[in-house]
């Protein structure tokens, strides 16, 4: 059955009112919204923004953190046939021009002083944006900008229309159809102005309900809404399941208190990227490597059980008695501990996605009894196209295509996928539409990879990215960067690695040590530094990543068809890659052209065999001044192996 | 010899009641300090100080070290009793006043050497703060019952407000001396809003942080007083944070004001720039 967005929200305010819709932490207190209540909020909202002079088909940008009154006026604005944007609220001001304008927005939704003050300086270049409303007060009280007003005055206004007006609402809901747009998503490319994504109520409700459907997703569901809402994962998450499913969203009471808000809300449904389930496996290290002799002995003994047998439990394979015996006994005294400190006792599905995951870390999770899966997804397709089974989780591939998806892999590597969660089209973009969806209804990933002996998806690279070595002794051996950098970050001390070697004779990288897991080894071994840079360009360090490298490059020897990416020259960057200056993209990923032009010197420095270079760059502060950083980097070889043949 | 001092506080409050840019009204004044002279055996801490604070202005004393900024707001504060002069506060005139009834009176204060409890939490750190707001008897409040715990829930409450202004909520239960020194001045900060007072007292509120711990600190002090309409005087060594800050300042050296006016004022205040920078003669 078809249906859309608001229909969905009136069904629930209809049939379950005092259920719980959302939870807000307030004062210290958790707050539930019900269902009844949140159906008002958004009638009187939508009734408001509608006497402001939204109309059908217009659109309007909602920017800020998880909060009720956030997804409240994205219902709203979706109730009377407008158009949500959700945009990253880390965002700078200079990259919400394009959206605004690219889109004709007239009406924005900010959650606080901060996005009030760059939607305010956006609009220096974006002429049509006429009305702002906040939530947050605090701090706006001196601000006499024309337009701009209080959330509570537009619900005020709202309620008087629609005690005026009792059927407004409801007809307006009645005359959005499935097909309709629902919300816009712009994606964070890494060359170009972004694009914005065009969806249906359709596409995300298809897919939002397959998922919830391929993992028994009910009512009774908790989840914790922590990721910008402007990506469509945490939209699938906390916005379309939960209309979809009616469970209950958790809004933390700010960013710096999610682990202590995961650890109360317990939540049974959760996703987070990779390098969440990394940094709360980090912090779990080092504070056992400070905890007493016994009880390290005891984690230690009972997480090497773990690794061994826990791994084959979760798929559901069988036990022998012994080894049950003595997992029940590490689940009373360590796992069950561990679960429930990192806040992850109730979870039920847990869900990984956007990089790779390293396998130790993957089977960390699983081992100790959370059921950590993966999936394959994007922007475009609506998140759901492949998922990883309950019994068959594996770190390295992606998982099977779920109902309504079909895969096919192109002669060049490329995945093609069918689904009814595809976008309807790239925003006035009509060539960049026809570029990724093609007349037969294929949807372009640009993703490379093949499906294994299980039908399972394996995901190596982008298929822009996967080049070719040129001269040298592995001439013509394939490169893919991606592959190469993930094996590297799967190492704790690694957080991150740009890696390069298209068209040229060798790999060589460029490393971005983790400061808290590279700190810590530091003090345990009594060595001072005094920051980043200082640390970053220890001897001591660079033995240490080098030690890394030399790893990765005899697992590499092992692969027949990427034995050629083995790496042979590195450095440690002086500053840590960050996406205020444009080196990652929002999402936190490389941009690894654009890192290779700002930090020219080294990669010529790399190739051309020095052993250091000398480098000064830029950096601009969260508050938009700038700064710049210098330093002298070292620059070292390392060993690389003979490519292991398979017998013959 | 030229004399620079431009003398605000012999005029009175209604003369010029000094709207500033941002258009907060400031009122009459709230603090009235006259002739304050205070000595410890034969050393002069403060010499014939008067100045005054006007209702929800931004004031700050500042000058060289060992000037008597501190020994000022202690005498404010009742900490010390000056031998000679009177502090008014609300048209009222002490000569002698104990920190008690200072409190009482709703003049708070935070420390310029963290004065917290540091075994105990956030949460518990700020409380004490509502001591003097705590009507119930401790036999009650030990059993928690009747109004006790009413009383208990309506604190909590109040403190739970400033947890939220202050941004402090990752820290509730931390122990305050597990948290670094910028929280920790934050936490102060919490303890002296929890009065719910009329004037607050910073003693160097900014000193020892780092310059995005400054300005955040910077942040809550202009929204305190821009919220709360609380009047601020403060101490500061940071001359940048003062002049951005600060409606009116009062300068010290040796004990003695040698200037008082608007940061642009004192800025070009040359008694002001020769103990600062020094003079060649």
């Amino acid at each position: 059955m078809q249906t859309t967005f608001p229909r969905l929200l009136l069904k629930h305010a209809l049939e379950r009112p005092r259920a719980t819709a959302m939870r807000e932490k307030e004062f210290g207190i958790w707050q539930a919204l019900h269902w009844a209540d949140l159906g008002q909020l958004v009638e009187h909202i939508a009734c408001g923004l509608h006497q402001a002079g939204l109309r059908r088909d217009d659109h309007m940008v909602v920017v800020g953190s998880n909060r009720p009154r956030l997804y409240a006026t994205m219902l709203a604005i979706q109730a009377i046939g407008a158009v949500p944007i959700p945009l990253y609220q880390d965002a700078a001001a200079a990259e919400c021009v394009f959206p605004i304008n690219n889109a004709d927005v007239k009406f924005a939704f900010a959650e606080d002083q901060e996005q009030v003050d760059k939607m305010l300086e956006a609009r220096e270049q974006c002429p049509l944006l006429a009305h702002i409303y906040f939530d947050d007060p605090r701090g706006l009280r001196d601000y006499d900008e024309a337009g701009l007003a209080s959330i509570d005055e537009l619900i005020a206004a709202g309620t008087a229309f629609a005690a005026q007006h009792p059927d407004f609402f409801r007809q307006q809901v009645e005359q959005a159809k499935p097909d309709d747009v629902a919300a816009m998503f712009f994606t964070s490319g890494t060359t170009g102005n972004p694009k914005g994504v065009v969806h249906t109520h359709n596409s995300l409700l298809d897919r939002a309900r397959a998922g919830a459907d391929f993992d028994k997703l009910t009512e009774h569901e908790e989840v914790l809404a922590y990721l910008p809402p402007a990506w469509i994962g945490q939209n699938i998450f906390s916005y379309a399941q939960w209309l979809a499913c009616g469970y209950v969203v958790n809004c933390p009471e700010s960013s710096a208190t999610v682990t202590i808000d995961l650890k109360e809300v317990g939540p049974t449904y959760y996703f987070a990227p990779p390098r969440v389930f990394e940094g709360l496996l980090t912090s779990v290290m080092i504070r056992m490597e400070d905890a007493g002799a016994l009880k390290r002995k005891l984690f230690h003994a009972f997480m090497a059980l773990a690794r061994r047998v826990g791994p084959d439990r979760m798929d559901g394979k069988s036990l022998g008695l012994m080894d049950r015996l003595m997992y029940s006994l590490g689940d009373w005294m360590i796992y069950g501990p561990l679960r429930n400190n990192l806040g992850l006792s109730r979870v039920r599905v847990a869900y990984t996605a956007g990089e790779a995951i390293g396998p130790d870390l993957f089977q960390f999770y699983r081992s100790i009894g959370i059921n950590l899966k993966q999936l394959y997804g994007s922007t475009e397709t609506a998140v759901f196209v492949c998922l990883q089974p309950d019994n068959a989780a594996r770190a390295d591939t992606v998982g099977l295509p779920i109902s309504g998806v079909e895969i096919k892999v192109a002669d060049n590597g490329e995945i093609l996928v069918k689904s009814p969660g595809l976008l309807k089209e790239y925003f006035k973009n009509p060539e960049a539409t026809a570029e990724v969806l093609t007349k037969d209804g294929w949807y372009h990933t640009s993703d490379a990879g093949f499906i294994d002996a299980h039908g399972h998806l394996k995901i190596i690279d982008r298929v822009k990215d996967v080049g070719r070595i040129k001269g040298g002794a592995n001439d013509g051996a394939m490169f893919a960067p991606k592959y190469v950098e993930n094996k590297l970050k799967f190492f704790p001390y690694i957080k991150e690695v740009v890696a390069y070697g298209d068209g040229r004779e060798k790999v060589c990288v460029m490393i971005n040590i983790d400061m808290d897991a590279v700190g810590n080894w530091a003090e345990r071994r009594n060595l001072a530094y005094a920051g980043y840079t200082d640390l970053a360009q220890k001897p001591e360090v660079y033995v240490l990543i080098k030690d890394c490298i030399e790893k990765v490059n005899a697992d590499l020897a092992a692969d027949e068809l990427l034995a050629g990416s083995q790496i042979s020259r590195f450095l440690v960057l002086h500053k840590e890659l960050d996406a205020d200056d444009g080196e990652l993209t929002r999402t936190n990923k490389v941009r690894r052209g654009f890192i290779a032009d700002k930090y020219l010197p080294l990669v010529d420095g790399l190739y051309a065999g020095k052993t250091e270079q000398f480098i000064e760059t830029v950096v601009k502060f969260e508050d938009g001044r700038t700064g710049s950083v210098s330093a002298t980097l070292t620059i070292e070889d390392t060993k690389t192996f003979a490519p292991v043949k398979a017998a013959a | 010899m030229t004399q620079a001092t431009i003398d605000t506080g012999m005029l009175p409050a209604a003369a010029d009641p000094a709207p500033p840019a941002d258009g907060k009204s400031i009122g009459e004044v709230i603090l009235d300090v006259q002739n304050i002279s205070l000595r410890f055996g034969g050393v002069n801490a403060l010499t014939d100080i008067s100045f005054n604070v006007r209702e929800h202005e931004v004031r700050a004393i500042i000058g060289p070290n060992g000037a008597g900024k501190s020994s000022m707001l202690n005498c404010i504060n009742g900490v010390y009793q000056p031998q000679d002069g009177t502090i008014s506060f609300r048209g009222k005139t002490f000569k002698h006043m104990n920190s008690r009834q200072v409190a009482e009176m709703g003049i708070a204060r935070t420390f310029q050497n963290l004065a917290l409890f540091k075994g105990m939490s956030v949460i518990d750190n700020i409380m004490t703060g509502r001591n003097l707001h705590i009507k119930s008897n401790l036999f009650l409040q030990a059993l928690r019952i009747g109004p006790a715990q009413r009383e208990e829930e309506a604190n909590r409450a109040f403190v739970e407000n400033i947890v939220d202004f202050l941004e402090i909520q990752a820290y509730r239960k931390t122990p305050v001396g597990q948290l670094p020194y910028g929280l920790q001045k934050r936490v102060d900060l919490g303890r002296a809003l929890a009065m719910e007072p009329q004037v607050l007292l910073l003693d160097e509120p900014m000193a020892g942080m780092n310059l995005e711990e400054k300005q955040d600190m910077c942040r809550f002090i202009l929204d305190v007083n821009s919220e709360f309409g609380t009047t601020i005087v403060l101490i500061e060594h940071d001359m940048s944070v003062v002049m951005d800050i600060s409606d009116r300042v009062v300068v010290l050296d040796y004990g003695k004001k040698i200037g008082d006016g608007t940061p642009q004022e004192v800025r070009n205040n040359e008694e002001v720039i020769s103990a600062y920078l020094g003079t060649s003669h």
